[in-house]
């Protein structure tokens, strides 16, 4: 291992602060690592899962969870959040943002480059680092910019951010537009093991659209944003990927296309994945209509139509698609409750992904339980390589605990994150995540 | 001086912020209501006291003359108040955010706020929030109400109906609220319609609204009995639609040579402002035997009369 890559690991060792030893019991395990549905107890030692059994006995110094009736999966990872902090602590912090994630389920959460100032050097990946460790909710792991200030322009320091402790680079929120810079990116990122994700957009295909482009933009009289805009993008890049053999995830896919383009490159061994939000699997852009101009449905890519929304499962149920991620984007009233054409782009999602997708897709007969868990835990551990994903033993303890029965309604007011602007305010759900342990700690948000 | 005689009032919209969501009964009743009202602008003295003492607010965030004068004229003509701003010079071009301008128009208490603004969903957000009625005065692409019912006024004067006729609607379809608002009102009251442009300027999924898509305007022009020419721009956000205007003149501009596909009875609208010489022969702009250019203008005010008075009626009812 590189002089690089030690430093990182050392920083997340110091991150998890073994708890006393313990038992999960009684609980249906469930870890697509391993291809594991059964009911069984999880023995925790020094952090690490020690031992999976039908049957663990107990003893002094074991603290034991009980957990019949419940489901217990690797803890789930969402891969793509905005945490706001350093520059938009009035949206978000770390501590909030990781409360949030804790009380969704999350036991580590990716958090994108697009702060004030932009983490595009080591300073500011270490600043988010101490800031998750001083509030262990759940993990922290920085994704770094691409390039400087996500400006498109020049690269970034990669090599001195991962050795701080990023785990992929992306300047979302923004494509990396010039496609020679998009094949050095890919190219330099390799040498540093982290993969690039890319905010798939041409934006001189969105031009100054705001809504997916189709019948209802045609009806709301609404700039449009064409699903090509993403597909153009994505072809482009395949091809560089392909040429580089660079890792290449796609952000936030979103379009027929693009999963067709992403199942046909992964067909012939080009090193993809993509990840699909909880709100482009349940909703399209007729909603925009229904709501009355409502800006908790403007996010890019827009919400489609139900055609790629169904390009969309077929894709997570096929393999194609790697991680359901939140894209948890904080904004503030202010830049909101305006004018839909102005209102900024993006949604909650820490609160609300877990219970839309065991209501939706599990108890909608889409996916079955382990698939899911895949998804939101396994799959994208295996994406960023982070530790995390699975209950083998020794694995890092970092655990959920979901409920399938529970009833919940989504009450925006008791989120724990700063922020209020979400679509699901008020949708009635079956099933949730009622609890986390972080290297075997429970984790209470308080 | 007595008031014009007023069919039952049914109305009972807070707002007027669409022709989408009303019904062809709430359209009928605002142009046989327009009709009663139209009398008004024939007495000497132009006036009738139905509005008196009532306030209206014109807010008109993007510039306008046609329609923030015929608002003007017909808040006169009934008596009401009146006060505009506009964007320039006023709170309107500060920045203040859409929330705090409608709390304060909250504090005014108007009666009827009459708004133009350049984004789609903008009136609709001032309607939720404000007691007052809102009517939409245009808002981005999406709709301009009382311009369809102008523009139906005009045609049932004209051809006595609305139903069976074939409307042909040519230009810059994408960006045009009149299109989007007379598409709504032509299609409930049974008219057939189609719309021509270029490629460029033709919204995806146009074809949901009920109407029929073509791209060459004298297979459009066939058998029409209505033309509508729009007001084309060269570019628009930087972005160029069409090559040039003189490009545009000879595929889609409207002269009496290919007037001659549509029925012999055909007339042609505007909405206006014209652009002669770029979508619209001044030969045909010009032509009183076919152009009822002038008459929607006239026809304006009487139908923004008649929607002052039906949503103000429906204020009262209310108590």
């Amino acid at each position: 291992m590189s002089a690089e890559h030690s430093s990182r690991e050392a920083a997340r060792e110091a991150h998890q602060e073994a708890g006393p030893n313990r038992i999960i019991r009684g609980g249906r395990v469930v870890d697509p690592s391993q291809d594991l549905d059964a009911t069984l107890d999880v023995l925790i030692e020094d952090g690490r899962v020690a031992r999976l059994a039908e049957h663990i006995e107990g003893g002094d110094g074991i603290a034991e969870t009980e957990a019949s009736g419940l489901v217990v999966t690797p803890g789930l990872i969402d891969m793509h959040v905005h945490l706001r902090e350093p520059g938009e602590e009035y949206k978000e912090t770390v501590e909030t943002g990781l409360r949030s994630a804790a009380a969704g389920g999350f036991t580590a959460v990716a958090c994108m480059a697009n702060t004030q100032p932009v983490n595009d050097h080591r300073a500011v990946t270490e600043l988010i680092m101490t800031q998750g460790k001083r509030h262990p909710y759940a993990r922290v792991y920085p994704i770094g910019a691409i390039t400087k200030g996500l400006a498109g322009k020049e690269l970034a320091e990669v090599g001195d951010m991962v050795d701080a402790g990023v785990v992929a680079i992306s300047d979302d929120g923004l494509p990396v537009m010039n496609a020679g810079l998009m094949r050095r990116a890919l190219l330099y990122a390799q040498h540093y093991g982290v993969p690039l994700i890319q905010h798939a957009e041409d934006l001189d295909v969105t031009g100054d659209g705001v809504m997916n482009e189709g019948e209802w933009s045609t009806r709301l009289g609404l700039p449009g944003i064409p699903g090509v805009a993403e597909d153009v993008m994505i072809a482009r890049d395949l091809v560089l990927a392909d040429d580089t053999a660079g890792r290449y995830h796609v952000a936030h896919i979103a379009t027929a296309r693009s999963v067709a383009m992403v199942r046909e490159a992964k067909g012939r061994g080009v090193p993809v994945t993509c990840e699909v939000t909880p709100h482009h699997l349940l909703l399209t852009d007729e909603a925009v209509a229904k709501s009355g101009f409502s800006t908790s449905y403007k996010m890019k890519p827009p919400l489609r139509s139900q055609s790629e929304v169904d390009a969309l499962i077929e894709g997570l149920c096929d393999g194609t698609i790697d991680a359901i991620a939140s894209d948890h984007a904080p904004h503030h009233p202010d830049s909101k409750d305006v004018q839909f054409s102005t209102a900024a782009f993006g949604i909650l999602g820490l609160e609300t992904t877990v219970s839309l997708c065991l209501d939706r897709l599990v108890g909608g007969g889409i996916l079955e339980l382990p698939k899911l868990v895949q998804l939101l835990s396994t799959g994208p551990a295996s994406v960023l390589g982070v530790e995390g994903g699975s209950l083998a033993p020794g694995s890092v303890a970092d655990v959920t605990l979901l409920d399938l029965e529970r009833e919940v309604t989504v009450r925006v007011d008791s989120f724990s994150s700063k922020s209020r602007n979400t679509p699901f305010d008020g949708w009635r759900l079956r099933g949730a995540a009622v609890g986390t342990l972080l290297g075997g700690k429970p984790i209470s948000v308080g | 001086m007595s008031e014009p005689a007023i069919p039952e009032v049914t109305w009972t919209r807070k707002d007027l912020l669409g022709i989408a969501e009303l019904s062809p009964d709430e359209i009928a009743l605002i142009l046989d209501t327009a009709e009663r009202f139209q009398e008004v602008a024939q007495r000497p003295i132009k006036k009738v006291p139905t509005l008196r003492g009532k306030t209206v607010l014109n807010l008109f965030f993007e510039p306008s003359t046609r329609t923030r004068s015929s608002f003007e004229l017909a808040e006169k003509r009934l008596s009401a108040d009146s006060l505009n701003f506009s964007g320039s010079g006023s709170a309107l071009s500060k920045g203040e955010s859409l929330i705090d301008t409608a709390a304060n128009l909250q504090a005014m208490a108007p009666d009827l706020v009459i708004i133009r603004h350049q984004h789609p969903g903008v009136p609709h957000l001032l309607a939720k929030r404000l007691e007052s009625g809102v009517i939409n005065a245009g808002d981005g692409a999406h709709e301009h109400p009382t311009q369809a019912l102008l523009d139906a006024f005009t045609i049932r004067q004209r051809k006595g109906r609305l139903e069976g006729l074939a409307v042909t609607i040519v230009g810059d379809i994408e960006h045009s609220r009149v299109v989007r608002s007379n598409i709504h009102l032509l299609r409930k009251m049974g008219a057939r319609v189609t719309v021509a442009g270029p490629r460029t300027m033709m919204p995806v999924g146009i074809e949901k609204l009920g109407v029929r898509a073509v791209y060459d305007l004298d297979e459009a022009l066939t058998d029409a009995d209505v033309v509508m020419m729009l007001r084309v721009q060269l570019e628009r956000h930087g972005r160029s639609l069409f090559p040039s205007t003189r490009e545009y003149f000879q595929l889609f501009g409207l002269t009496h040579e290919r007037l001659e596909r549509a029925k012999p009875d055909a007339i042609v609208m505007h909405p206006g402002p014209m652009n002669r010489g770029v979508e619209i022969a001044s030969a045909v702009a010009d032509d009183a035997e076919i152009s009822v250019i002038l008459e929607q203008v006239a026809n304006g005010v009487a139908v923004r009369m008649a929607v002052l008075y039906l949503l103000l009626q429906a204020q009262q009812g209310e108590g």
